[in-house]
């Protein structure tokens, strides 16, 4: 409680400090607008952005920032789109929202550097190394993006309630007379030109399509079924669960120490009744997907005790006292939303002046809690090549050579994730006793590693820690990595 | 402070009366015996080709037929757009490193090139983009005519890139008034020749006109092919017949220079080579790389010396001295 009071107050203070600086530097920016319009006119040019970023989720205002505070960077001029509102978080909100992503150590470095430093999350820099993942709701890391950003407001503008209605695409080489950018057509009748398009419109990218850029995708026949659970009793709330059950797996991360959020991937029907179910119900449904053991063979418990005593023969200090599941009392009030599960893979990442990003380029099953990571990977990736194509004073949209560099080295990293997160996917959808033997084994050699645990307001730190029960493991953990 | 006195009177002179005298070949022997006395004949017969040409007409029907493909990334000069790669860097690099600048975002902010041959404006916008006010000159006009269409489009470039359909000498020497030459003469802080000199006729007059333009203490960059059995092979059988990396013709292989002649004739025309670096081309992946052998291409920097230290070196120094330049 201290330290949710602690915190509290220093985000006032910050955003007091905000929004004063912004009140002092408002004739100022109007004086640039004027300067601008003039140049417009004299010019007969509408504005060119060196960026503009289309979507402003998290991986897309995370590239905005990482964009925004690039010190090669720093006299571009970077436009991000935002269909939505403004995001304004002023303080952590008391009740839990249902969609949360677990931040890897990698983004959340990332993120630390580019963003959130003295914003609404705090990642312990000291420890990042060690930590598995963070649990973070998505909207806490949007709106400590959004706070980032209006610091960055020389360089990186932000339009919100934007929607675009049409992108026009300029010839691979000039032609006499033609426009040399991406043409950007909003429904307010604007139009905006930029030399390089970044595309972070999510897994139905209006860009991709406008692009036409096959992908390859399939649905898992699953859907995934979200919401904020109370725990009955307050605990060390520390460790992400998740269970493989044979219609998929069910997930319980750690928000605080007596609220998880909940993510169960099953059937389109069974997700559909659990949408139906009133409260109480629910809560049941969900308690005993965690603790049944219906669906258990003797043959597969006896094993993997076995293996688990080989294990600790070996290695007598290693492994961690059994820990079990919480039980859970019952659901934030209308947290239940439900979304159809798939995965796809845009065949290329880039054209001519245009970069897909985030889930606009791959979209995976959240099982292995990477879809995000995936993207802040993208944004780390595109953000260090843009740095050094200007450095090298290069437009930023034309040479095909650096967006390609960009391209390979992120197709190279997302495929092999991508197909390991599908494999696993299929490899705990199945009940054959040698699959299900075979993982038993693998997750219980990784709860022989160190484990490690820090945790702080808002957000949890995982850490490798399967149930000894056959099926159970830590969600996000490296066993996806090391698979 | 004389000398600059001097130099400035020869101008005035070389502008009151402009003599067309046809001279022979570079002879690289010409600088044996160097003396003070030397250096004022040799200004002198720089005096009277001044006006003489260093433009090759054949070279510039070749590059009017390739005009409009200069931004075409997979085409005729694709090699070209990869070199900027090395190019750009070597040259913002070395300018920061004589104008003691730090990297920002703006790294040549406040210095004046002059891109000789820009072409399509390949180099001539990057340079502009990293900050300095670069002027691209090139007989060919159809050339300039899509290098100034290409840099309109950007709001960055235009009122930092700047073009001009002329030659080198015309730039220096054909002034009505008299006036424009202040606006050139001794102005620029670094002169850029990329993939230029291979294709001029009088590299001599070309020596003279860049450090005419230069400030004392500014810089030259010259990137170019070797004049070895190598280059040959590579830069004309292989890159033009073979590989079709440029267009028949683009080379000849007569008008290649070796690195140490290139020196020896920009040292006796008040030059400090300060580096040569060669450059390697990998038609597989389409990228330059820098290597030890200055066999095919290599890249030259030097550094026009203050007047005084021009002509104190060219008393003091026996041609075997100059010879030992450094090659990183």
């Amino acid at each position: 409680m201290h330290k949710l009071a602690k915190t509290t107050l220093a985000l006032n203070g910050v955003a007091r400090c905000l929004f004063a600086e912004r009140w002092l530097t408002t004739p100022k920016s109007v004086c640039r607008g004027f300067v601008c319009a003039q140049q417009n006119n004299s010019d007969g040019q509408d504005d060119v952005y060196d960026v503009i970023i289309s979507g402003g989720g998290m991986v897309g205002s995370a590239m905005a920032c990482s964009l925004g505070m690039d010190p090669n960077l720093e006299d571009k001029r970077i436009l991000l789109l935002e269909a939505g509102h403004k995001n304004v978080m002023d303080s952590v909100p008391d009740t839990y929202s249902t969609r949360v992503s677990s931040i890897s150590p990698g983004s959340a470095t990332l993120l630390v550097w580019d963003a959130c430093s003295d914003a609404l999350i705090i990642f312990d820099k000291d420890n990042l190394e060690d930590e598995m993942a963070y649990i973070v709701e998505n909207d806490v890391v949007v709106a400590a993006l959004t706070k980032q950003l209006d610091s960055l407001s020389d360089n990186v503008q932000v339009k919100y309630r934007s929607k675009v209605v049409k992108y026009t695409w300029p010839m691979p080489h000039q032609a006499v007379e033609s426009i040399p950018w991406v043409q950007v057509t909003l429904a307010s009748g604007e139009t905006l030109q930029t030399k390089l398009l970044i595309g972070a419109d999510g897994q139905n990218s209006m860009v991709r399509r406008a692009l036409g850029i096959p992908t390859v995708k399939w649905n898992y026949d699953q859907s995934a079924v979200v919401a904020v659970l109370r725990l009955s009793e307050p605990t060390e709330n520390n460790v992400a669960w998740q269970r493989f059950l044979p219609t998929g797996p069910i997930a319980m991360l750690p928000l605080s120490d007596s609220e998880s959020s909940l993510v169960w991937s099953t059937s389109h029907r069974l997700a559909e009744e659990l949408l139906q179910l009133d409260e109480e119900s629910f809560v049941d449904a969900v308690n005993s997907a965690f603790w049944s053991n219906e669906n258990q063979s003797d043959l597969v418990e006896t094993a993997g005790s076995m293996f688990r005593t080989a294990l600790s023969a070996l290695m007598p200090s290693a492994g961690s006292p059994r820990q079990l599941p919480p039980s859970v009392a019952a659901i934030g009030p209308k947290t239940r939303v439900m979304f159809p599960l798939g995965m796809g893979h845009a065949s290329e990442y880039i054209r001519h002046r245009v970069a897909l990003i985030g889930d606009a380029a791959h979209r995976v099953h959240p099982l292995a809690g990477q879809g995000v990571n995936l993207g802040f990977g993208d944004v780390a990736c595109l953000t260090h090549i843009l740095s050094q194509a200007a450095f090298n004073g290069k437009d930023l949209g034309q040479s095909m050579q650096h967006l390609l560099e960009y391209e390979t080295e992120r197709q190279r990293h997302n495929l092999p994730m991508m197909a390991a997160i599908d494999l696993m996917k299929r490899l705990y959808s199945n009940d054959a006793a040698p699959l299900v033997l075979l993982r038993t084994f693998g997750l219980q050699a990784t709860n022989m590693l160190p484990t490690l645990k820090v945790s702080s307001h808002h957000m949890t730190t995982c850490h490798i820690k399967p149930h000894p029960l056959s099926d159970y493991t830590e969600l996000y953990s490296s066993c996806v990595y090391n698979f | 402070m004389y000398s600059s006195k001097l130099g400035r009177l020869v101008l005035g002179v070389s502008c009151l009366k402009p003599t067309r005298v046809r001279s022979g070949p570079l002879r690289p022997g010409l600088r044996t015996g160097f003396s003070w006395t030397s250096v004022c004949q040799q200004r002198s017969l720089w005096l009277r080709r001044i006006s003489h040409t260093t433009v090759d007409p054949n070279e510039v029907r070749r590059f009017q037929s390739l005009a409009s493909k200069w931004w075409d990334e997979q085409g005729e000069f694709a090699a070209l757009h990869a070199m900027n790669d090395l190019r750009v860097p070597f040259i913002r690099d070395n300018l920061l490193n004589v104008h003691r600048g730090r990297p920002t975002a703006k790294p040549l902010a406040g210095l004046k090139i002059l891109d000789v041959g820009c072409g399509g404006g390949l180099l001539t916008e990057p340079l502009g983009r990293l900050g300095a006010s670069v002027l691209g000159i090139d007989p060919v006009e159809d050339s300039i005519g899509t290098a100034q269409l290409h840099s309109s489009h950007d709001p960055d470039l235009c009122h930092r890139v700047n073009y001009r359909a002329c030659s080198l000498e015309e730039l220096t020497s054909e002034r009505p008034e008299g006036a424009e030459a202040e606006e050139v003469v001794g102005q620029f802080d670094a002169v850029v020749a990329s993939e230029v000199v291979e294709h001029l006729a009088d590299l001599e007059t070309f020596a003279h006109c860049c450090s005419l333009v230069i400030k004392p203490g500014g810089s030259l960059f010259i990137t170019t092919l070797n004049k070895t059995n190598l280059s040959w092979l590579l830069g004309i059988v292989v890159a033009e017949n073979v590989l079709r990396i440029v267009p028949q013709g683009t080379h000849d292989w007569e008008k290649f220079i070796s690195p140490e002649e290139l020196e020896h004739l920009l040292e006796s025309n008040g030059f400090s080579v300060q580096s040569v670096k060669g450059m390697l081309y990998n038609p597989v992946t389409g990228d330059w790389s820098w290597t030890d052998s200055t066999a095919i291409n290599y890249a030259l920097h030097a550094v026009k010396l203050r007047d005084e230290l021009f002509l104190h070196q060219a008393e003091e120094d026996s041609p075997h001295t100059q010879d030992s330049t450094t090659h990183s």
